[in-house]
């Protein structure tokens, strides 16, 4: 519940339950309207706007800026991310970093990442 | 990139050849001849015919299918895969059904939103993005499983490809996003439509800068416009193209039956400032409806003939 509340109210937080804030520039990459985890898409508008939602500045423009204004974590952004795990939607990341719920990673992803 | 060439676009890649693709037009008929009409004003123009996966979002016939229908006709295909229709389970079975019907060259990318297109009410799937989907064509092709690691009987073999949009924001980002594409999986990349050539070439420099130009082959995109109508809908319509107003008015100021020729006029000039760029190996051709444009700028940009190919059949 504390996490819902101060991450939503700071970050617009989606809760879904696999937290990369820190490679995101501290921009919560499930609001992209695409749920895009690893950059933005290429329909990015000429004015840094979002091709789904114009008026809505890009997540990952956003996201850019933030990284660089951050003392860590400042190449985060290069780092490929995994799958979604869409189970965790609705839950908190806190808990599961604590019981490492988050850390499944599936076999033929850890056979190239290795 | 070495190795054993795994389509004709990768062998004409590995033998530095400069190649050429261009964009099969989407169709809307259950007949195959109309995959084929299209495919035939392309023949002999192009090295590989990208077919497009539901482009700008609307339906049109399957990827698969026309990939297919290209195959057959002895026609390279490159098959899109947009993660916009299908989640993880769907686009691993079209892959490895892909490579079945002889699909040697994919590439991988989000897709435009479902707003942009005809049925804007639909669900998006985005089950994964792009660079999740790259890695996981690199899963089974040297893997031999799926992402879940449950192994393939046999692995597919096709070269993989991805796109990048060097004109869009944020711009100082682009390079890294294609870094990551490359580290997940991507072998060659078709950028998005370029007419600011100074933007592609600051691109192409930090990604020089970045050390990605040994590790993959970058497809210049270029469009040649019918009309200034064409233009005007890219600038409009289509999210993510950079089109200078200096190319629109450009464009408005041939008379109408001139347009044609100016739009040649133009591809032809960003063809011959691309090529000069250091990492460009090759060209992606667009356009809207205007197959006997990209034909004449392939023509009069010097690169006919084509080498001589032979693509896979099944069997």
């Amino acid at each position: 519940v504390i996490e819902r509340e101060t991450k939503e109210a700071v970050w617009d937080c989606r809760m879904c339950g696999q937290c990369i804030l820190h490679s995101t520039g501290l921009s919560c990459p499930m609001r992209c309207p695409k749920n895009l985890r690893n950059g933005p898409c290429g329909g990015v508008l000429q004015d840094g706007g979002c091709e789904v939602v114009p008026e809505m500045p890009c997540v990952w423009v956003q996201a850019w800026e933030g990284s660089r204004r951050l003392p860590l974590w400042r190449d985060h952004m290069r780092h490929v991310e995994r799958p979604t795990d869409w189970r965790l939607q609705e839950t908190s990341s806190w808990e599961n970093l604590l019981t490492r719920r988050d850390r499944h990673v599936p076999e033929g992803w850890k056979a190239t990442s290795a | 990139v070495t190795g054993e060439p795994r389509s004709e676009l990768h062998r004409l890649l590995l033998a530095g050849e400069f190649v050429v693709t261009a964009e099969l037009q989407a169709t809307d008929s259950a007949d195959p001849a109309s995959v084929h009409e299209q495919a035939e004003l392309l023949r002999g123009k192009v090295d590989a015919v990208n077919c497009t996966d539901n482009s700008a979002a609307h339906a049109h016939v399957a990827a698969l299918a026309a990939a297919h229908l290209l195959t057959d006709a002895g026609i390279e295909p490159v098959m899109q895969f947009a993660c916009r229709d299908r989640n993880r389970l769907g686009l691993q079975a079209d892959l490895l059904g892909a490579a079945a019907l002889g699909v040697r060259n994919v590439c991988c990318m989000t897709g435009d939103d479902v707003g942009a297109g005809d049925h804007p009410e639909a669900k998006p799937i985005y089950d994964i993005d792009a660079i999740h989907l790259l890695r996981i064509a690199r899963i089974m092709r040297d893997e031999g499983t799926y992402l879940s690691g449950r192994p393939l009987s046999v692995p597919p073999s096709f070269l993989i490809g991805a796109v990048e949009n060097p004109f869009a924001p944020p711009l100082e980002f682009r390079p890294m996003r294609l870094g990551k594409k490359i580290e997940a999986g991507a072998e060659f990349v078709q950028t998005q439509i370029c007419f600011n050539v100074d933007k592609l070439r600051l691109f192409m420099a930090r990604c020089g800068d970045l050390g990605l130009l040994d590790d993959v082959w970058v497809l210049a995109g270029v469009f040649v416009p019918r009309s200034a109508r064409a233009v005007r809908y890219l600038r409009d319509q289509v999210p993510g193209i950079d089109v200078p107003e200096a190319v629109v008015d450009r464009m408005e100021s041939a008379p109408e039956d001139r347009q044609w020729d100016e739009g040649v006029r133009l591809a032809l000039e960003i063809v011959e400032e691309v090529r000069a760029i250091p990492g460009i190996r090759g060209l992606h051709l667009m356009s809207i409806r205007n197959e006997a444009g990209i034909a004449r700028v392939v023509e009069q940009s010097g690169l006919l003939p084509r080498p001589a190919t032979v693509p896979a059949r099944i069997g």
